[in-house]
């Protein structure tokens, strides 16, 4: 008896398996998750066998299917002849070039007229004010009609004279017409002689920055990257002998009249529908992110502008590496979340005929039927563009956190 | 539970839509002639006639039909999903949907093909010249395919700009967005009304594809099935018999044994798909004939101005042709 006593005091009080918090915890975690996946197994059995009750064919062997219809824009190589996976791998890059050029645009404008914002300026600060409530205030989908409906009618048709950017571009209704640049042997080098440029000026920086860092001295930093980038291929490209043409968009006045105005495949041809849906989304997300930024700048002490103003440092050198940096942290993680909204708003692109994932989904799914796949599919592509994109602002908001020491 | 679920695809159509008491009928979103609601919200167009003859050989009621606008990518998803009981939304009958989506095609009352409309200013006489030309369409149909294989195995360059719906097709071919606007020959001549000066466009004379409208419904239900195919020829036998809306009472006292029988004075022939037996009287009663129904909506006296052309009787040398009812 006495041993026995001696063990028990030794232990805590054992409790029944029934009121021990951690087994119960772990019991309904358990039961939470087989329920969860007793739903999911449910949904997903039901769908296979009202399929097949049904007689709809299921799966994903329709990829591989002909598509035999034709997309207007393509980054990839694609024809009629194309089969339906390579067609929706077409919408996949237009949606992707639609989301990347107008996240580069929303911020840049988004930053300016943040910025622009919290001017001491009366006039510029209330110009802010304005775009800001007005182009956050109208619904998305009325925005793309109106850049693309509105702004397409203001512009001359396809065969009058088009409107003439510099001479070197030209805007009609068939959109934005440039040079396209064509590449013969030996453009490579030149090519490769851009991208050593910018390697080297990173190089240089990393370099001048540790240089400053212990000696103080500075190191014209900017120009040598200017000449490393711009003077590196254009010398590559005179001693290759000029290997790089622009052959540019022809009009013709004479002819049919179907004929007339641009020629289809001659130079580059920006779609007004892709130019209609980038302005709505940029300059929609923008007045986003304008309040995103003055929110993260007057979210720095205004002690830290005194302070280095006091230091004798100018009032641009002052927001550009005193505030914006401690700025920044505040403005990453909602900035993030604008990124994901355009990237997702970017299907709205449907309603004016750019040819983008839903828009070229929507004709497979028309075509094929398949509708459980080509929504899976949907669904997949919107959440792996939004967590590569959660994935890249993470990491450079890791980067961009105060470090403590 | 699944098994529970499933097997309520296989019960009765018929008996559903009875407890309920209307027919949930998939349309258009505004295709003039066809499917189209006015500022009142009533829908009126020979696609929505289809639907009331249903409605009307069930509940003797032209009016127990519910709408449901649907844009042609979402239309067989609804259907497939028992969303709308019937589609009568000019849908072209290809073998892949009658064969791949769990649908069934129940006959044509309307055979067309596609066209092209451009402005007269082009001075362009005939889809061969349209080489090089920008074509606007909507997604998610058989036109699409359609120009894909004209352009190509005319060896014409060209460039499709595809829009989600009918209404957006419209402003941007009336913004000169593009050249050309393709559709069903009949769904030009309806939206040419809505362009702002329809006499500076015409239709060009060549037809480049089969498309054979009809209405669809769910496989896997027989009964279901048979009254969307007989509603159809009830309105072709009627129109060949000489029965119409207006003489449809005194006929039902004439001594042709095919009106008698149609009519429901000899035999049980509704009875056999689960109505009664003046099912195709009802019909006619209230929604009428085929040719009637044609007049009334797309016909040469309608802003359509449609001719019967290749929907007149097989007797008048079109291809409307109805199985006997005997």
């Amino acid at each position: 008896m006495a041993v026995q006593e001696q063990e028990l005091v030794g232990k805590p009080p054992r409790a029944s398996l029934v009121n021990d918090p951690k087994v119960r915890g772990i019991f309904y975690q358990v039961v939470l998750v087989a329920a969860v996946a007793y739903i999911g197994w449910e949904i997903v059995h039901n769908t296979i066998i009202n399929l097949e009750k049904r007689n709809i064919a299921a799966g994903f062997g329709f990829l591989e299917t002909t598509a035999g219809f034709g997309i207007i824009q393509s980054l990839v190589e694609y024809s009629e002849v194309s089969s339906y996976g390579r067609a929706l791998l077409v919408g996949i890059f237009n949606t992707i070039a639609v989301a990347a050029v107008g996240i580069i645009m929303a911020t840049i404008i988004g930053f300016i007229v943040g910025i622009a914002r919290l001017s001491n300026n009366w006039v510029i600060s209330k110009l802010a004010y304005c775009y800001i409530e007005i182009l956050r205030n109208i619904p998305l989908l009325l925005q793309i009609f109106f850049w693309y409906f509105a702004a397409l009618r203001a512009v001359p048709d396809s065969r009058s004279e088009p409107l003439s950017l510099f001479g070197v571009m030209f805007l009609n209704i068939g959109g934005l017409w440039m040079p396209k640049p064509i590449y013969e042997s030996g453009s490579s080098i030149v090519v490769g002689a851009l991208i050593a440029g910018i390697v080297l000026a990173f190089i240089v920086k990393r370099w001048a920055h540790k240089r400053q860092m212990a000696t103080g001295q500075q190191f014209p930093v900017f120009w040598t990257a200017f000449g490393l980038i711009i003077g590196l291929p254009v010398i590559a490209y005179l001693v290759t002998g000029m290997p790089i043409s622009l052959e540019h968009p022809e009009f013709v006045h004479e002819g049919p009249i179907l004929r007339r105005g641009f020629q289809i495949g001659i130079g580059t041809n920006v779609i007004p529908e892709f130019i209609a849906l980038l302005l709505a989304l940029s300059f929609y997300t923008a007045s986003f992110i304008a309040e995103i930024v003055r929110a993260g700048i007057q979210a720095v002490s205004h002690g830290q502008t005194e302070a280095a103003h006091a230091l004798g440092i100018r009032h641009g050198p002052t927001l550009r590496l005193v505030i914006i940096p401690q700025a920044m942290r505040v403005i990453i993680p909602p900035l993030t979340s604008q990124y994901l909204n355009l990237t997702k708003n970017s299907s709205l692109a449907v309603a004016i005929a750019y040819p983008d994932l839903v828009s070229v989904g929507g004709t497979v799914l028309n075509q094929t039927g398949q509708a459980i796949e080509v929504i899976g599919i949907w669904m997949l592509v919107y959440l792996s563009l939004s967590l590569a994109t959660s994935a890249f602002m993470n990491w450079y908001n890791q980067r961009m956190a105060l470090v403590e020491r | 539970m699944g098994v529970a679920a499933a097997s309520g695809a296989n019960a009765a159509k018929l008996d559903d839509v009875k407890a309920k008491g209307f027919i949930q009928c998939g349309v258009s979103q505004g295709l003039p002639g066809f499917s189209n609601p006015d500022s009142a919200g009533n829908w009126s167009g020979l696609d929505v006639d289809y639907c009331r003859a249903m409605a009307a050989a069930i509940f003797d009621d032209p009016q127990a039909v519910k709408f449901t606008p649907l844009s042609a990518k979402e239309r067989f998803t609804a259907l497939q999903s028992g969303e709308v009981d019937v589609l009568s939304r000019n849908t072209t009958w290809t073998m892949s949907r009658d064969t791949q989506l769990g649908l069934n095609f129940a006959g044509v009352n309307y055979y067309d093909g596609q066209g092209f409309m451009v402005r007269k200013s082009l001075g362009v006489t005939s889809a061969l010249e349209l080489s090089g030309a920008r074509i606007c369409t909507n997604t998610g149909t058989t036109t699409e395919l359609n120009v894909a294989d004209y352009f190509r195995a005319n060896n014409m360059p060209y460039e499709i700009v595809a829009f989600e719906k009918a209404d957006e097709v419209v402003q941007a071919y009336d913004a000169k967005r593009c050249d050309v606007y393709t559709t069903d020959a009949s769904g030009l001549y309806a939206q040419r009304l809505k362009l702002t000066n329809p006499g500076e466009h015409m239709v060009l004379p060549e037809i480049i594809s089969k498309e054979p409208l009809g209405p669809v419904v769910q496989q896997g239900d027989d009964q279901w099935f048979n009254i969307a195919k007989w509603v159809h020829f009830a309105q072709v036998n009627a129109e060949e018999l000489g029965v119409t809306s207006a003489n449809v009472d005194e006929m039902k006292n004439s001594d042709n044994p095919s009106i008698k029988r149609m009519l429901g004075a000899e035999g049980a022939f509704g009875e056999a798909v689960g109505l009664s037996n003046d099912w195709a009287y009802r019909i006619i009663k209230h929604v009428g004939n085929y040719g009637e129904m044609f007049e009334r909506n797309v016909g040469p006296d309608t802003p359509l101005g449609i001719s019967r052309g290749l929907n007149a009787l097989w007797s008048q040398g079109g291809l409307q042709y109805a199985p006997p009812i005997r």
